[in-house]
């Protein structure tokens, strides 16, 4: 009964994001918009490029994750469908997880699939490039499930948006730190490679079952 | 299944709203909740939805095997909990599937309420009647004893309310409850009335004895 509730909600939000004013590849390209500007703004260096690529890569997905991520309970609060979900046959819990799942098969799977071909922008070599993409296919579920407690926190603030972001970025900072080193550590570093990318997991788990508790805690106890 | 609630109080933003309300429903009975505007009677459909937590007092239900009250319930209210991008179709097959027993499908369900032609159209391209009664089918798409209707005619042309008032008379002959806050008749008979009262004295549901015990020996019960 559970997992029909929560193939639902997963199916219903894919469906949401795959129409008209999903955020799905606005954030996308709103990632895009950002790795572009960099070369813009420090010139054609390209031996720096590739030095802070991996650093940019990063920040951008980070940044990426919040489009969208306002909207993630809120617009279910405004129409009524959390309503709906509080009578499902499931805990909130499992509508939480069940949304944010959703949410990061449509922001962060892209992200770290793009990146890259973005990393290209920023002069990467493969094995960089690879390691990006292999960090944020771990790191950015933990930067969703934090996303989706500022989320359920701010779900009923009508300009959420800003408030959310002031909230959960300093969270994400573990994150960010672990996902860039275990990037510059696969292109030569002192550490090896899964030291950093082990601990972006456990980030991304431990994130997976806080969130999830917390994000639900914030919707049941919001009027 | 019976309903009970014992002194309910509600408090909203730290003012206290209503306090000491009581009442029985048991199955085939309808409970018309009247007051002023502010009275509190959205507040009250949402305490027994489980979206606001009573200040004081018990909400219990008996008869409904494992179920919690928020399994039970249908809600119906100002905010319709439908997605504009999605069909009146999707919406319906949402609902069926996160709510579970399924009963009508889709179809079946906006025939009745004579919106068979809007199956596919996106809910966006709906005036508010129609999305109105889009939220309604919701009703007959999944099997649910309690039905919490909040001001279910707001928007409803005549012919419409009529359909509903035939709708609500079949759920009650089937053993059904419904609550509902409304300002109007809703065509409900031997419907009990509660009022929420101005003043904070406490109030409760004095029904006819003879009529609801009457109806309740009349109803087969199925849950």
């Amino acid at each position: 009964m559970v997992i029909r509730v929560m193939r639902a909600l997963i199916a219903r939000d894919l469906q949401l994001a795959a129409r008209v004013g999903g955020s799905g590849a606005l954030s996308l390209v709103f990632f895009l918009m950002i790795v572009a500007l960099v070369p813009f703004a420090l010139g054609p260096d390209l031996n720096l490029l590739s030095r802070i690529g991996p650093a940019i890569l990063w920040l951008s997905a980070v940044l990426a994750t919040l489009i969208g991520l306002d909207r993630l309970f809120q617009a279910d609060e405004e129409d009524g469908s959390l309503d709906l979900m509080t009578g499902a046959p499931a805990p909130m819990e499992m509508v939480v997880l069940a949304k944010v799942v959703a949410h990061w098969l449509t922001t962060g799977l892209p992200l770290a699939l793009a990146s890259p071909l973005f990393g290209l922008l920023v002069a990467l070599d493969g094995t960089a490039m690879g390691a990006t993409a292999l960090t944020l296919l771990v790191g950015t579920p933990a930067l969703t499930f934090i996303g989706a407690v500022g989320a359920a926190l701010t779900a009923s603030i009508r300009r959420g948006g800003l408030i959310l972001a002031v909230l959960v970025l300093p969270l994400m900072i573990p994150t960010l730190i672990f996902g860039v080193s275990a990037t510059d550590a696969a292109s030569g570093g002192t550490v090896p490679f899964t030291t950093p990318l082990a601990i972006l997991a456990a980030l991304s788990l431990i994130a997976a079952v806080i969130g999830t508790f917390a994000a639900a805690a914030a919707l049941r106890w919001s009027e | 299944m019976r309903l009970t609630a014992t002194n309910l109080a509600a408090r909203r933003s730290g003012r206290r709203i209503f306090s000491g309300l009581s009442f029985t429903l048991g199955p085939g009975e309808a409970l018309m909740v009247t007051g002023r505007n502010g009275a509190g009677k959205s507040t009250l459909l949402s305490l027994l939805a489980g979206r606001l937590k009573p200040d004081a007092g018990t909400i219990a239900v008996a008869d409904v095997g494992e179920a919690t009250l928020a399994e039970c319930l249908h809600v119906v209210g100002h905010r319709d909990g439908l997605k504009s991008p999605l069909t009146a179709e999707e919406n319906l097959v949402f609902a069926r599937d996160l709510l579970g027993a399924p009963t009508a499908s889709p179809a079946e369900a906006l025939e009745e309420l004579g919106l068979g032609h809007a199956l596919r159209l996106p809910v966006a391209y709906l005036s508010a009647g129609q999305r109105r009664r889009v939220a309604l089918a919701r009703l007959l798409v999944c099997r649910r004893p309690l039905w919490l209707l909040d001001e279910p005619t707001a928007a409803l042309d005549t012919a419409s309310q009529a359909v509903l008032a035939g709708l609500m008379a079949r759920h009650r002959a089937e053993g059904g409850l419904i609550v509902a806050a409304t300002h109007q008749s809703l065509g409900l008979d031997n419907a009990r009335d509660l009022r929420i009262d101005e003043a904070l004295k406490p109030v409760s549901a004095t029904g006819d004895a003879n009529s609801a015990e009457a109806n309740s020996a009349a109803s087969e019960v199925w849950w």
